[in-house]
Parts: C-alpha cells; sequence; structure tokens
C-alpha cells in the first residue's frame, strides 16, 4: 500500500509540475499577475510531493520491501542500512527520482532568494523549470517507474553492485546532480531572457550566483567521483577519460566558460547573446550527460538499464529541449542581445575571456566528439571502435594548455583596451619565476622530464600571475591606508576568482607529479617478507580471512616504515560479495600531503604466497585539493555582496517607475 | 639496495613474529624488465570482457590470457608493432585504446583541430567585427551627445 502513495506523490507531483510549467508563462506573457503567483506555491507543492515520493522509496529500501521491483534490483537484506539508503539511486529509475527532487530543491531556492526580483522573470524562470520537471516526470511515471510492484516479492533483493557499496555512493550522486540540475537554473534564466526580452546586465547578475553554485556543486561532484574511482576501483587511476566521467565533465568546461562570459556581461554589458547560449549548452550537456548515463548507450560501470523505449523517450526530450532553446535563441537573439555591445579591443581583457571561452567550448567540443564518435560509428554500422585515454590526452591537453597560460594574462589586462607590452613587463617576474621552475625543480625532485617541467611551468605561471593581480589591487586600492583596510576591502569575488585560480594551479602539479614521479611494484610475497618502494618498507604481517555483513575478504596486514620509524598499518582486502561472483579488490591506503601509500592485494600463487602491488603516488592529493579550492573560490565568489546589493536595486526602480496599482508591472519587449 | 639493506638491518634490529628472518619479496614477475613492456603494452589495449578498463588493468581471465599471449610473443622476440597488429587481426579495432588513423576515424582525428580552427576564426572575425560595429555606434551616440552639448551650449551663451 505505501509504494502506491509514492505512486501517487509522483502522479500529483507530474499535474503540479505541468500547472507550473504552464500558468505562470502564459501569465507572464499576458501580464496575468495572478497566473504569475501560481510559480511559488506550485514549486512548493511539486517539492512536497516528491519529497513524498522519494521518501516513500527511501522506506521501501530501509523495510526490505521487495515487493518493489527496484528495491528488489538494487537491495538485499544483509546490506548495511547506510548503503540500502544510498541504494535509492543506485539504479537508472531512483537515480530519477533524486534528479527530480534535487529540480524541486533549486525551485525552491530561486522562489526563496528571488523577492528582489520582477514577479515575471521569477514566473518565468519557475515556468521553464516547471516544463523540465514535468518532462523528467512523465519519463519516470511512462517508462521507469521506480515503484512498480514485483509479485510475488522475492524472498530476497539481487543486492547494489559491490562497486557502489561505499561512501562515495553515498556522497558523489546527490553532489553531482546539484550541479547538474543546478545548470537548470541558468538555463532558465537564459529562456526567461529571451522570451521576456530583457536580456541586459541586471540579468546576467541574477544568473551569476546561480551558476556559480551549481558549478561548485558539479566541481565538487566530479572531485568526488574521481577521488571514489581512485580508491574503489583498485588501480590507483584517478581520470579514466570513461564516457560516463565525460558526461559530467564537458557540461563542467562549459559552465566554466559560462561563469566567465557571465561576468563581462555582468561588468561591461558584453557577450550577451554568447551567454545565453553557452546556459543553454551548458544545461544541453547536463541533459545529454544524464541521457548518455541513464539510456544504457555506453557501456560501462554507470549505465545500469538498457531499454529502447527509455532510449527514445529521452532522445525525444533531449532534442525538444535542446532544439526548443536554440529555435528560441535564433529567433530572439538578434531582436535582445546585439544592442550596445560594450566596445572593446582586440587586445583587452574581454578578448581574452573570450578566447578562454572558445578554447572552453572548443575542448568541450573534442571531448564530446570523442565520446559520441565510436557510438556514431557503430550505429553506422562501420564497425567497432575504441577510443580511449591516449586519444583524450593527445587532443585535449594541447587545446586546454593555452587557456591555462591565458588565466595567468586575463585578470591583469585592463578592460576595453589592453596593451601588450605592458602586460609583458607587469608580468616578466611571472614568467621568469615560472621558467626558472619548470627547469630546476624537477631535478630535485628527481629527474627532468619536459611534460613535467611544462606541467610546473604553467601551475607556478597561475599561482605567480595571481600574486601579481593580488598585490596591483593591493596597491592601487583607494579605500584605507594601511593594508588591512585595502586587503579587506577588496571585494570576495575577486579573492573568489585568485583561490578558484590557484586551485586549478595546485591540481595541475598532482596531475603532473603523480604522471612524472609516481612508482609501483609487484612482488610475490609470504608473510614475513618486505619490499622497499620510494624509500618505504612494507612488511607482509601477516594474512586473515575476515567476513563482512555481506561479504567474505582476505585481509592482508601490512605495515610500512620509513627509516625504521612506523609509518602506518594498511589492510588490504580482497573481498568476495556473497550475491556476485567477481571478487573486488579493496585497496589500502596511507594518504598523505605529499604521497599516497597505495596497497592492493592481487592473487594467490601458492599456498603461502600472494601477489602484492605497492604504489607510491607522489602529490596525488592535490588533485582533489585543487578541486576543493576552486569549489571554495566558487563560493567566496558567489557570497560577494554585489549579487545581495545588486539584487535589491531592480525592485526599487520598479517601485519607483509609475506603477499601475501594488500589481506587478509586467515587463515586456523592454530591450527589443 | 641500501634501502633493501636497511629494511633488512632494521627487520632485523626490530625482530620479527615467530622470530623469523624477513626476506625481501621477490618480484611478482621473473623477468621485471620483460613484465614493464608487456604491461606498458597491455595498456594500450582495451579489456574486451570489461567495462572500460584495459588490458593492464584488468584481472578478467580473458585480460590475464591477453596478458600472456603479449609476454610469450614478446619472448620469442616480437616488436610492439607485430605484437599490436596480432591483437587487431584476432580481436579488430576495437581493442585498440588508440584507434588507428583511417577512413572511418579520419573526423575523429582532424575533428579538435577543426573545431580549434572553427572557433578561432570565429573569435578573430567577431573581434574585428565587434571594434567596428562599436566603433560605428559609439560614433552615432557621439554625434547625438554632441548635438545635445552644443545645444545645451548654445542655450547657456543665449543665457
Amino acid at each position: 500500500m505505501i509504494p502506491e502513495l509514492g505512486q501517487f506523490a509522483l502522479v500529483v507531483a507530474f499535474v503540479i509540475a505541468l500547472t507550473q510549467g504552464i500558468m505562470p508563462l502564459a501569465g507572464a506573457a499576458r501580464g496575468n499577475a495572478v497566473w504569475m503567483s501560481v510559480a511559488r506555491p506550485a514549486a512548493f507543492g511539486q517539492f512536497a510531493f516528491i519529497s513524498i515520493a522519494f521518501s516513500v522509496l527511501t522506506y521501501a529500501f530501509a523495510t526490505n520491501d521487495f515487493s518493489v521491483q527496484y528495491v528488489a534490483s538494487n537491495s538485499n537484506t544483509a546490506l548495511p542500512l547506510a548503503y540500502r539508503i544510498a541504494g535509492v539511486w543506485g539504479g537508472h529509475e531512483g537515480s530519477l527520482l533524486l534528479w527530480a527532487l534535487v529540480l524541486t530543491l533549486w525551485m525552491i531556492a530561486v522562489s526563496l532568494f528571488s523577492r528582489s526580483l520582477p514577479e515575471d522573470m521569477v514566473a518565468r524562470v519557475l515556468g521553464v523549470m516547471g516544463l523540465v520537471a514535468a518532462g523528467f516526470l512523465a519519463f519516470m511515471l511512462f517508462t521507469s517507474n521506480p515503484f512498480d510492484r514485483l509479485l510475488p516479492a522475492p524472498p530476497d533483493g539481487r543486492d547494489l553492485n559491490p562497486l557502489l557499496q561505499d561512501l562515495g555512493m553515498v556522497l558523489h550522486p546527490p553532489t553531482l546532480y546539484m550541479g547538474y540540475v543546478g545548470f537548470s537554473v541558468a538555463f532558465a534564466f537564459a529562456i526567461a531572457a529571451l522570451i521576456s526580452g530583457q536580456l541586459d546586465a541586471a540579468w546576467a547578475r541574477w544568473s551569476r550566483p546561480w551558476t556559480t553554485v551549481a558549478w561548485v556543486f558539479l566541481t565538487l561532484g566530479n572531485a568526488l567521483g574521481s577521488w571514489w574511482a581512485y580508491y574503489e576501483l583498485g588501480w590507483g587511476g584517478w581520470w579514466f577519460w570513461d564516457p560516463v566521467e565525460n558526461s559530467s565533465f564537458m557540461p563542467w568546461l562549459v559552465g566554466t566558460a559560462l561563469i566567465h562570459s557571465l561576468a563581462v556581461t555582468d561588468k561591461r554589458g558584453s557577450f550577451r547573446n554568447w551567454s545565453v547560449l553557452l546556459a543553454i549548452l551548458t544545461f544541453a550537456l547536463s541533459l545529454l550527460g544524464t541521457f548518455l548515463v541513464r539510456s544504457g548507450v555506453l557501456t560501462s560501470v554507470h549505465a545500469f538499464t538498457s531499454d529502447p523505449r527509455r532510449g527514445v523517450f529521452m532522445l525525444a526530450f533531449l532534442v525538444l529541449v535542446i532544439g526548443g532553446s536554440l529555435a528560441l535563441f535564433a529567433w530572439r537573439a538578434s531582436h535582445v542581445g546585439a544592442s550596445a555591445s560594450g566596445r572593446f579591443e582586440p587586445v583587452s581583457r574581454e578578448s581574452m575571456l573570450l578566447t578562454n571561452n572558445v578554447l572552453l567550448v572548443v575542448a568541450t567540443g573534442t571531448v564530446l566528439l570523442g565520446t559520441l564518435y565510436p557510438l556514431a560509428v557503430d550505429a553506422l554500422g562501420l564497425g567497432k571502435i575504441s577510443v580511449g585515454p591516449p586519444y583524450f590526452e593527445a587532443v585535449f591537453v594541447p587545446v586546454i594548455a593555452p587557456a591555462l597560460f591565458l588565466m595567468g594574462v586575463g585578470p591583469i589586462a585592463r578592460w576595453k583596451k589592453a596593451s601588450l607590452p605592458e602586460i609583458a613587463v607587469r608580468l616578466r617576474w611571472a614568467l621568469g619565476v615560472s621558467l626558472i621552475i619548470a627547469l630546476l625543480l624537477p631535478f630535485a625532485l628527481g629527474q627532468w622530464s619536459a611534460p613535467v617541467g611544462f606541467g610546473l611551468a604553467l601551475a607556478a605561471w597561475i599561482v605567480t600571475t595571481s600574486s601579481i593581480s593580488l598585490w596591483e589591487r593591493v596597491k592601487h586600492a583607494t579605500t584605507g591606508a594601511s593594508v588591512w583596510t585595502r586587503l579587506t576591502g577588496t571585494s570576495r569575488a575577486f579573492y573568489g576568482m585568485v583561490l578558484a585560480h590557484v586551485g586549478v594551479a595546485v591540481m595541475i602539479i598532482g596531475v603532473t607529479l603523480v604522471k612524472g614521479y609516481g612508482s609501483e611494484k609487484d612482488v610475490r610475497i609470504e608473510p614475513g617478507d618486505t619490499t622497499a618502494l620510494a624509500g618505504y618498507t612494507f612488511l607482509l604481517r601477516d594474512i586473515s580471512n575476515v567476513s563482512g555483513p555481506n561479504y567474505l575478504a582476505t585481509r592482508a596486514t601490512v605495515e610500512v616504515t620509513r627509516n625504521g620509524a612506523s609509518v602506518a598499518t594498511l589492510y588490504p582486502e580482497k573481498r568476495r560479495y556473497r550475491t556476485q561472483e567477481n571478487p573486488m579488490t579493496e585497496a589500502a591506503i596511507d594518504a598523505g600531503f605529499t604521497r599516497d601509500l597505495y596497497v592492493t592485494l592481487g592473487d594467490q600463487v601458492n599456498r603461502t604466497a600472494w601477489v602484492m602491488r605497492v604504489q607510491h603516488k607522489p602529490f596525488v592529493n592535490w588533485i582533489w585539493g585543487g578541486s576543493l579550492l576552486m569549489a571554495l573560490g566558487g563560493l567566496l565568489a558567489a557570497s560577494d555582496r554585489r549579487y545581495r546589493v545588486a539584487a535589491r536595486a531592480p525592485r526599487e526602480a520598479q517601485y519607483a517607475a509609475p506603477a499601475r496599482g501594488p500589481q506587478v508591472t509586467p515587463v515586456l519587449e523592454v530591450k527589443a | 639496495m641500501q634501502t633493501r639493506m636497511i629494511a633488512f638491518v632494521l627487520l632485523l634490529a626490530f625482530g620479527l613474529a615467530g622470530g623469523a628472518l624477513a626476506k625481501e619479496a621477490a618480484p611478482a614477475s621473473d623477468d621485471p624488465v620483460l613484465e614493464r613492456r608487456v604491461m606498458a603494452l597491455a595498456g594500450q589495449l582495451r579489456c574486451l570482457q570489461c567495462q572500460n578498463q584495459s588490458i593492464a588493468e584488468s584481472n578478467a581471465p580473458l585480460a590475464v590470457d591477453i596478458r600472456n599471449e603479449i609476454r610469450e610473443q614478446m619472448r620469442r622476440g616480437l616488436g610492439e608493432r607485430e605484437i599490436i597488429n596480432f591483437m587487431v587481426a584476432r580481436y579488430g579495432d576495437f581493442v585498440l585504446l588508440q584507434p588507428p588513423f583511417n577512413a572511418t576515424t579520419m573526423l575523429l582525428w582532424l575533428g579538435p583541430a577543426l573545431l580549434l580552427m572553427a572557433g578561432l576564426i570565429g573569435l578573430f572575425y567577431r573581434l574585428l567585427r565587434w571594434r567596428a560595429t562599436a566603433e560605428v555606434q559609439l560614433s552615432e551616440a557621439d554625434d547625438a551627445r554632441t548635438a545635445q552639448l552644443l545645444q545645451f551650449g548654445s542655450g547657456k551663451e543665449r543665457l
């Protein structure tokens, strides 16, 4: 009975979503304040009913209700409660429900934090989000119902994929979806701007914090996914150019471009059409990512489902959303966006940001090409090919490297018109220091090689140029005399930018050093034996059998010492889950600021000996540390005063304008 | 060698469970140099049984077989190229993580360069055009402003 309640809640949510998608948009178009006012209550209603549905499914998992098909396929009585709850989004249907729940969370956020926005803008934004929600709910109700019954109920479930039984599964999908779905807000703002014709600096200022926060979540989601793959998959890689990873990397790349483009639109009024196009593209790639992962067109650990009906529905939805919004863009953009773009010279901060944008979009295009190409070749019957890491590394790095170089120059350059000789003078120290670091530091770390030198040069360049821009900002600040007042007078947005850019540098250092100086060793080891790697000694103390809640494991006890001092005791395992046949490798990691020690247990060779792999991974944690800095930078920027102050301004202006009574003035064709 | 000695001495000093002497574990393979070559090559091949793993990374039975096959062929003195050709003949282009350059994959390999060129051409075009249109617009605005200023100016003169 209870699962049917969830089903019913979904149906109600669908009806509300349709209402939310139609009435406020129609109201905004006709200037009907009553219809527009439906938007906020509808958003809350949707949130309430989808929360009910989500709770019902969670309850079914918690109570092992295997009469629900989805629970039976993704859970098991022996599964610990935390993973049973994470199992809610462990499969196709549940992750769609999570998608919808997250979408309503963003709707609520928009409803709450949009009090200063014109009513018609809010109505349009929530209306567009309502239409997106309606699409997803329809998809769930018609092809992927999480509450479908399985009668008679099996005595036990099939269990969650052992790879997913991990803390990463609890954290990674919700964070990633917060990012993916968060871009729907930027998308809705862009569509609202196209419809209303109100595509101006105020629009950019409203969209910016939303876009930045979504980007922060996507950054964290990707970092969590990478970190999870690193410790869970057992061979110590951190990025595999897997189609599923690419699916969430592409919206991140375009989202990064969008953040920078919106900054220009906000501050200078330029790039309006470009910002709108990027907002559409970012959300389109988020949808494409969901489609690629969820439709089962990819063969990878993440694709749990293969059902052509679902694929066709998703494809149709994708074509409708992307095609529709691009058509709207083609129709409206020239009317609303072209006028009075701020003037700037071919050498200026604007032009550099635009170049960076183009490079980021081209980089996204190459990733998209590599991800979809094998699918296209297969679909056309031209055979099967693989596009793996060697391809992506070969094509991605040359495109992104100039963008990373420009990251150092852009913040230094003046708006409107910059002078290259002047920039060169201001950055000469940064260039010198970067080159010296690139030439000398690799020798100190081991041996010099071109990729290491190149990576370190880029990282040093970003750090030194960021320092120069910070220093110049403080030097030229007009407020206050003391350094402290100048520092505190500088905006959070600026610090956010510096922090995020330094985060990129930190990440480059991690990537470069772990690739350049990482080492590993496979040994045949017996209890009591030792092996040495990178100055560490690994002693296999013993091997024992342990039994987990739903698996049996062989666990090695490995004592790590360095120059006689104890460093860590590690317990790598080889697990055999009861419901699944394949043994799982559970790596043991001693994490550190400058290095990780990564130990995995291989096969048993004879009665006493085992194969063991030990890996030394210098600075690997800087990869995720850098991502964390980027996310913190984004948060700092999103919390800048200008959004709170500026957000209030339009409302006041509106009241100041001759208003037709207390009701809302529909803003139609303002710019056209 | 030195670390090995140090480790040996230290382990002696600390004493081991059961009093047994620790010995340095043997490499998993009899020929570590060969093994490195095998794994380097295996890293370029896709494990056909698994989900997006290379032959080097996977422990699936087929991956282990292929690694043995590569090892065997390397022992017989075959070069990397020959072994890769053998694998492609047996499993098709699908086995290569780095797709070959041929008629089917031409667009894949040239695509990024084409995209970059298109992007840069579009960029230069826009930069130059924006500059031109902005100048025209600005001069119009300037005209209006000049006219306005002149009006005000003449007004003041009249006052």
